[in-house]
């Protein structure tokens, strides 16, 4: 951690309302927040906490209905397709289903390749190419040379996900959203996708966001926690205050929901 | 000792692939499930969990076949029975399955109620509507789901809600065993603990008489059941009680598992977890001897020659190992003593 802590991402009374009159839904509700630089932090909530909309509104995928998302310290600014890309160029996501996020039809060497070309790396020559696909591969402990000539549906879920993030080592964004990149793959491989995504964080000084409802996960990876119920953040700090002592009701019960290995589990409070 | 509900002996089922090759997922397990206790299979995925589960219910259809070894259910075998008969004597009533994806079971056209209805008029034909609707109520009441439930449509309920109406009505007909595979994986937390309280209500109540809970998560697991069996390639590796395999696991593999939990507790981010290098072996050509030894860290020359049987380690422990007991213990010690320093 830097002595001095730079916001990378921050927003002020960020707000996203959906529909209008009788129907309204407000699923982001006035929140703020500051994401500093090459820290791991974590929002955590319920499913329908408005986890994911806040997550699309910093990918810029859905507008804002109020408030601004500032990025390192500037308005951020994607009116037109060609600041959206210049924007998308720093923030990029790993999303829940390793499945359905690549090409069916493609060999996975193409997901690299891509991100070498939208590097800047197109004229690269072929050996260059395969020296950085296979360092990318080998910082996620695969084999290039066992990829090279497969298809997406050979690999497990596991390994699908490992290499999104060996795709996100290739393109270095300054910002990473991982949308609840652990919860369809297995238990025993969870702990090795956490395990990337902090090695990642250490070596690229990569501002991380993780979202999931498993709090314990959560309290795995990341530096700063920030709990989200009903559109809101309720409770933010440093995860070790935030999980070990919790002063908000509702962090309590997430804390309590989870499974645990030591302590009995009380099922009495749902 | 309590009468045995399910009883399996050398149960060995297998797939057919369209190249005509055999893949023996489940291979000689053997399991007995008690009056009022529940059994909890652990594993990664392509293990062949629920492969043993389908196997259980004895409902064979291609490319699954049955190969050998018997399944009693309170002393009925019903290991050699046609699919048709399975469906008319046997789902429902003696055994029930609830897959991972239960709530797409659902019709989003008709309402919940009908749903129950169809499921009630398959096994008593002459029954009244309103007697359904009566036995549906009191049923949800006993299993704590509000009653109104059942005069809405799926879309109305939340996922969570959606899989504990599917759970609710999957016990409606007292099946003696009820197999559930991985619940609630595809749910958030919160709804994951009401579907455990339910199936806990459902055991206390006495709608079913025992349990085999699946999954892949071991915490869970520990508070969920009373007893764990470990399985990998198709194998049993280990079984015991719940305690002993989570806190003193003896297999290898069992260990790794074991290595990979995060709870929320004191002490986690200081632990360095250790996950299991490598895949499962593909099952089309196993590995000859130890199924486990290319990922196993105290592999040995002997493990690859001869197959290992399941070894017994007292207190109705089993593993399969070639190590004895105390030799995985040590082991395990020089591990953990090696990773401190």
């Amino acid at each position: 951690m830097p002595a001095e802590k730079k916001p990378c991402l921050s927003g002020t009374a960020l707000t996203k309302v959906f529909g209008f009159g009788s129907q309204k839904t407000v699923a982001v509700d006035h929140v703020d927040f500051n994401f500093y630089e090459s820290e791991i932090v974590s929002i955590v909530g319920e499913s329908g906490s408005g986890k994911t909309t806040l997550a699309k509104m910093l990918l810029g995928l859905i507008s804002s209905t109020e408030g601004e998302i500032y990025f390192q310290g500037k308005k951020r600014d994607i009116r037109t397709q060609k600041k959206k890309q210049e924007y998308w160029r720093n923030i990029q996501a790993i999303f829940q289903d390793p499945f359905s996020s690549y090409n069916i039809f493609n060999k996975i060497d193409s997901v690299l390749l891509d991100c070498i070309r939208m590097r800047g790396g197109g004229r690269f020559s072929h050996d260059k190419k395969v020296e950085l696909m296979t360092e990318a591969c080998s910082f996620v402990n695969l084999k290039f040379a066992e990829l090279t000539n497969k298809y997406p549906f050979e690999l497990s879920g596991g390994q699908m996900q490992r290499l999104m993030i060996a795709r996100i080592f290739l393109l270095k964004p300054k910002i990473l959203l991982a949308d609840e990149p652990t919860s369809m793959i297995d238990a025993s491989s969870r702990a090795t996708i956490l395990d990337y995504l902090m090695k990642l964080r250490n070596e690229t000084g990569m501002t991380t966001i993780f979202i999931t409802h498993d709090i314990g996960l959560a309290y795995y990876v990341s530096d700063s926690i920030y709990i989200m119920e009903h559109g809101k953040f309720v409770e933010s700090g440093s995860a070790d205050k935030v999980i070990l002592y919790p002063s908000q009701k509702y962090t309590q019960r997430l804390i309590s929901d989870v499974p645990k290995i030591h302590e009995e589990w009380d099922l009495s409070t749902v | 000792m309590s009468n045995l509900i399910l009883e399996v002996r050398d149960l060995t089922t297998k797939y057919v692939t369209r190249f005509m090759e055999d893949v023996y997922a489940v291979d000689h397990v053997s399991l007995k499930v008690e009056e009022g206790k529940s059994l909890g299979i652990a594993g990664e995925s392509g293990c062949g969990k629920s492969t043993l589960a389908l196997s259980l219910m004895g409902y064979y259809f291609p490319p699954l076949h049955y190969m050998s070894g018997e399944i009693n259910i309170n002393g009925q075998n019903i290991s050699g029975m046609k699919p048709d008969d399975v469906r008319k004597s046997i789902l429902g009533t003696e055994i029930s399955y609830i897959p991972q994806a239960a709530m797409n079971a659902l019709n989003p056209t008709q309402k919940i109620i009908h749903f129950i209805e169809d499921v009630i008029k398959a096994h008593e034909l002459y029954i009244t509507k309103k007697d359904i609707y009566e036995r549906a109520r009191k049923l949800f009441e006993t299993l704590g789901l509000p009653a109104d439930v059942l005069q809405k449509y799926p879309v109305e309920l939340s996922g969570g809600m959606k899989q504990r109406t599917v759970i609710a009505t999957s016990v409606l007909l007292l099946p003696k065993v009820l197999i559930a595979d991985e619940p609630s994986s595809a749910l958030d937390v919160t709804s994951q603990k009401m579907v455990i309280k339910m199936l806990r209500q459902a055991m206390e109540n006495g709608l079913i008489d025992s349990m085999i809970f699946i999954t892949h998560e071991l915490p869970l697991l520990k508070n969920v059941t009373d007893d764990i069996m470990v399985m990998y390639a198709g194998q049993i590796v280990e079984k015991g009680t719940a305690e002993e395999t989570v806190f003193d696991p003896l297999h290898p593999y069992a260990k790794g598992l074991m290595g990979s939990i995060i709870v929320p507790e004191k002490g986690l981010r200081n632990v360095k977890l250790t996950a299991i290098p490598g895949v499962p072996p593909n099952l089309k050509n196993p590995p000859t001897g130890c199924r486990f030894a290319e990922r196993c860290k105290f592999v040995k020359p002997e493990c690859t020659t001869n197959s290992i049987a399941l070894r017994d380690a007292g207190g109705g422990r089993a593993y399969r190992c070639i190590l004895s007991k105390e030799e995985l213990r040590e082991a395990y010690a020089r591990e953990a003593y090696k990773n401190a320093s």
